[in-house]
C-alpha cells in the first residue's frame, strides 16, 4: 500500500481513509455487496413463494411429453415428443424466418436506399415515400395487415393458383415441389462440391492474373459455366437420383411437397419490408458519407455510374453501413417474436403454450431469455467478425 | 401481449421480493382495498365476459366476480376487472396481480397442483366441440382428417385437440392463435376449415361472426371443461368466500329464491333453508368472516344461478345455450350446491 510506505521528499502520510484508492475500492464492495445482497433476497423470495405456494420448479418438465402440435416443424415433431423437443422446433422456426428476412431485407433495402439517391424524380420520391410510411407504422400492425392481405387475397384450396407444374398457391400456403433424394445422391453432391472449389480456385488465379498482367478475364461466365455444367455432368452419372413429390390436391388441403404457410409468409413480408425502410436509410446515409471527390475521381478515371458505385462508393460506404446495420439485424430477429400474433409458430410463441401448459413461468422466460441473448450475441458476432474483414486496412 | 407475460412473470419475481406482506390472505387485503380485483376473459367471449360502448362488463363469469363484491362489501359494484389472454391468467392470479380468476377456465389436475392454484367450483359445465363452414359438407369430427384446425393458445383445447386426432388416426395442421379476435378473423376468411374450443365458447364467437348461419357446430363433444372460479392455492379462507358465493346462487334457484321475491322470503319465508341462505336464521355469515346478510346482497343485486344463466346465455340471447348439464341436479343437470347448513 501507497500508505504504507514512507514517500519519497517525506511528504506527509495520508490517513488510510483519506487514500483514493482504498476509498474507490471501499465503495465498490459496498456496492457489489448490495447489489448481490439484493439479487439473494429475490431470488430466495421467489423459491420460497412457489415452495408456498407449490409451484412446481426446475427443468425436469423439458423432458415431459408435450402433448401439442406445432404447425411448422423443420425436424421431426409431433404430440409424441418433449417440450425440449418443441423449444427446438420453435428456434428453428424463429432462426428460419429470421434469416429469411435478413436476406430479403438487405436487398430491399439497397436497392431503395439507392433509389433514394437515384437522380431520376419518380424513383427517388417512390423510395421516399416507402421509408416514410413503413418506418412509421408500428410492425405489430403491419404484420396484421399482412397476415390478413394474404388472406384475403389467396384463393381457397380447391381453387389454388398453379403455378407451373406441381406447385400450387392458396390460402393454406405456397406448395413446391419437394425433392426426394434417392441413391447416389452423394456422386451429385460430390458434383457440387467440385465445382464450388473450381470457381473458388478460378477467381483466385484470374485476380491474381489481373493483379499481374492488367488483363481481365470472364470470371462471372466461366464460374456459371462451370457451376451449371459440373453438377448437371454430375447428376446424369449418378443416373438421376433425385426425384421430385408433388403436391396433391386432398380433401381439406395440398398434402405431400413443401409448403411454406400463409403465416409465415406474412411474417417475411412484414419484417423485410419493414426493416428494410431502416437499412434503406442507412445504406443512403453510408454512400452519402463519401466524399463527393471520390466521384469526381472515378468519373475522371473514366468509370461508369454503375461502377463507381460497385468498385469505389460501396466498399467505402460499407464500412459506414455495417455497424448500424447489425443493429437491423438484431432487431429483425428479435421483433420475429411478434409472431405470436398471427399464429407463426416462433419460440417465443411456442415458449408461450409451454409456460401456459406447465405453469413453469419463472424458468420457461428464463429459456426464452437465455435464447434470444444467445441468437443476438450470435449474429453480433458475424456482423463482428464481417465489419473487421471490411474495416480499412492500415498498411 | 406478448410484452404482458413477460411483465406477469417479471411481476412474479418482483412481488415474490414482497412475499411475506403477500403471504397474508388475500381475504384481508381485499377488504382493506375496498374492491375485488378480477381477473376476466380480455379478448370478449359474450355470455361469459364482454364490454359494452359504456364499459360496463357482462356475462356469467362476471356476475361470479359481483356475488362476491356483493358478498364482501354488499355492493356488486365493488370489482375491478383485469381483462387477460389464456397465456396469462395463472401468472397473473399467481403473482398476487388478481384476487380471484373468472375466466372459463378447466378445473384440470395440473392446473389445481403443480401451478400452485385451487379451483373452488365449477360455474359452467362445458365440453370442447368443433365448428365447420356449412359448405364443407361435413357432418361429424371424424370426418376432419387432414383439415386445418384454428385453435387458441394456452388451453386446454390444443392439448385435447392433439388427443383426438391421434386416438382416432387422423392427421391436422394446427393453426395456434393468442387471442380470439384474430382467430376468429382467419377461420372466416377460410385460413383453417375448423374451428375448435369449449361448444360454449363457439357458439359465443360464432355471435360475433359476419355471417353466423354460414357455419354449423358439429355434434361431437370430445372433451369434459368444467369452467370455474380459481384462487391461490393455500388461501383457504378467501376460496371459501368464492366457493360459497357461487353456492348460494345455486341454492338460491334451487329454493326458488329469485332476485324479485327476496324481499318478501327474507321477511316472510318459514322454509328454515331459505331462512338460513338468507342469514335470518344462523350465523353462516360470521363462520365465512362475512356480514350476515351476504347471501341475501348477492342474490337481490345479481339474482341466482338461473338468473344469471338466462340473463347471459339462454334463449333470450344471441347464444341461445340450453341450460343442458347446467340445469340443477333435481332437474337432471349438474348443478348442485353443497348444503348450507
Amino acid at each position: 500500500m501507497a500508505a504504507a510506505a514512507p514517500r519519497p521528499g517525506g511528504g506527509r502520510r495520508t490517513v488510510f481513509w483519506n487514500d483514493p484508492r482504498v476509498r474507490a475500492i471501499f465503495a465498490q464492495t459496498v456496492v457489489l455487496l448490495l447489489v448481490i445482497a439484493g439479487v439473494a433476497y429475490l431470488v430466495n423470495n421467489t423459491i420460497a413463494n412457489r415452495e408456498r405456494l407449490g409451484v412446481a420448479s426446475g427443468f425436469d418438465f423439458l423432458r415431459q411429453v408435450a402433448g401439442f402440435d406445432i404447425s411448422q416443424t423443420l425436424i421431426d415433431y409431433d404430440r409424441t415428443f418433449s417440450y425440449g423437443r418443441a423449444f427446438v422446433v420453435g428456434l428453428i422456426n424463429t432462426f428460419y424466418v429470421a434469416v429469411v428476412g435478413i436476406v430479403l431485407a438487405t436487398v430491399i433495402g439497397f436497392l431503395m436506399g439507392v433509389a433514394r439517391l437515384s437522380s431520376n424524380w419518380l424513383v427517388a420520391k417512390v423510395a421516399d415515400a416507402y421509408v416514410e410510411i413503413v418506418r412509421n407504422i408500428p410492425l405489430l400492425l403491419q404484420l396484421i395487415v399482412w397476415y390478413f392481405v394474404v388472406l384475403a387475397g389467396l384463393p381457397a384450396p380447391r381453387e389454388s393458383i398453379a403455378l407451373g407444374e406441381g406447385a400450387f398457391l392458396n390460402i393454406r400456403g405456397l406448395f413446391l415441389p419437394k425433392p426426394v433424394f434417392g441413391e447416389g445422391t452423394a456422386i451429385f453432391l460430390a458434383a457440387v462440391g467440385l465445382a464450388v472449389i473450381a470457381v473458388i480456385v478460378l477467381g483466385r488465379w484470374a485476380r491474381r492474373r489481373f493483379e499481374a498482367t492488367g488483363q481481365p478475364f470472364p470470371v462471372f461466365w466461366t464460374a456459371l459455366a462451370i457451376l451449371l455444367a459440373v453438377p448437371a455432368l454430375g447428376y446424369l452419372l449418378a443416373g438421376m437420383p433425385i426425384s421430385f413429390e408433388y403436391p396433391k390436391l386432398g380433401k381439406f388441403r395440398i398434402s405431400g411437397g413443401l409448403v411454406m404457410l400463409p403465416e409465415f409468409m406474412a411474417m417475411v413480408a412484414g419484417l423485410s419490408i419493414y426493416t428494410g425502410a431502416f437499412i434503406a436509410e442507412i445504406v443512403r446515409a453510408g454512400i452519402l458519407a463519401i466524399p463527393k471527390g471520390q466521384w469526381e475521381a472515378a468519373q475522371a478515371l473514366g468509370l461508369s455510374r454503375g461502377q463507381t458505385l460497385r468498385l469505389i462508393i460501396i466498399p467505402q460506404a460499407l464500412r459506414v453501413i455495417i455497424p448500424p446495420q447489425t443493429s437491423q439485424y438484431l432487431n429483425l430477429t428479435k421483433n420475429s417474436s411478434l409472431g405470436v400474433a398471427i399464429a407463426y409458430p416462433d419460440f417465443f410463441n411456442v415458449a408461450g403454450t409451454i409456460n401456459n401448459q406447465t405453469g413453469q413461468a419463472v424458468e420457461v422466460i428464463a429459456i426464452t431469455m437465455a435464447v434470444y441473448l444467445s441468437l443476438s450475441l450470435t449474429i453480433s458476432a458475424f456482423m463482428n467478425w464481417y465489419n473487421a474483414r471490411m474495416a480499412l486496412v492500415e498498411r | 401481449m406478448r410484452l404482458s407475460t413477460v411483465f406477469a412473470a417479471a411481476s412474479v419475481m418482483a412481488l415474490a421480493a414482497g412475499g411475506q406482506a403477500l403471504a397474508g390472505p388475500t381475504f384481508d387485503a381485499v377488504r382493506e382495498k375496498g374492491f375485488v380485483q378480477c381477473g376476466v376473459n380480455g379478448s370478449g367471449l359474450p355470455g361469459f365476459a364482454s364490454v359494452d360502448d359504456k364499459g360496463e362488463w357482462s356475462g356469467l363469469d362476471i356476475d361470479l366476480c359481483k356475488a362476491v363484491a356483493a358478498a364482501v362489501f354488499g355492493d356488486a359494484s365493488k370489482v375491478k376487472y383485469t381483462p387477460l389472454t389464456a397465456k396469462e391468467r395463472f401468472t397473473a392470479l399467481q403473482s398476487g396481480e388478481i384476487d380471484m380468476l373468472s375466466r372459463n377456465t378447466t378445473w384440470t389436475l395440473t392446473r389445481d397442483t403443480a401451478l400452485g392454484l385451487d379451483f373452488v367450483g365449477v360455474n359452467y359445465y362445458d365440453g370442447q366441440g368443433f365448428m365447420v363452414p356449412k359448405s364443407l359438407g361435413v357432418k361429424s369430427a371424424l370426418e376432419l382428417d387432414g383439415a386445418s384446425v384454428c385453435v387458441q393458445t394456452g388451453t386446454t383445447t390444443e392439448l385435447n385437440l392433439a388427443d383426438f386426432f391421434r386416438a382416432n388416426n387422423m392427421s391436422y395442421e394446427p393453426v395456434v392463435f393468442e387471442t380470439n379476435d384474430e382467430l376468429i378473423g382467419a377461420f372466416q376468411a377460410g385460413r383453417c376449415d375448423v374451428f375448435t374450443t369449449d361448444q360454449s365458447g363457439l357458439y359465443s364467437s360464432r355471435t360475433k361472426f359476419e355471417n353466423p348461419d354460414d357455419f354449423v357446430v358439429l355434434p361431437e363433444v370430445i372433451s369434459k371443461e368444467p369452467l370455474g372460479p380459481v384462487v391461490r392455492h393455500g388461501d383457504n379462507e378467501w376460496g371459501d368466500v368464492v366457493r360459497w358465493s357461487l353456492y348460494a346462487m345455486i341454492e338460491a334457484e334451487e329454493y326458488g329464491v329469485t332476485s324479485e321475491n327476496v324481499d318478501e322470503l327474507k321477511a316472510n319465508s318459514t322454509n328454515p333453508t331459505v331462512r338460513r341462505l338468507l342469514g335470518v336464521e344462523g350465523e353462516f355469515g360470521k363462520a365465512l368472516g362475512l356480514p350476515a346478510d351476504w347471501a341475501y346482497q348477492i342474490i337481490k343485486q345479481i339474482g341466482n344461478y338461473g338468473e344469471s344463466f338466462e340473463r347471459n346465455l339462454g334463449e333470450n340471447t344471441p347464444l341461445k345455450i340450453k341450460r343442458g348439464l347446467n340445469d340443477l341436479w333435481t332437474r337432471g343437470g349438474l348443478q348442485y350446491a353443497m348444503p348450507f347448513r
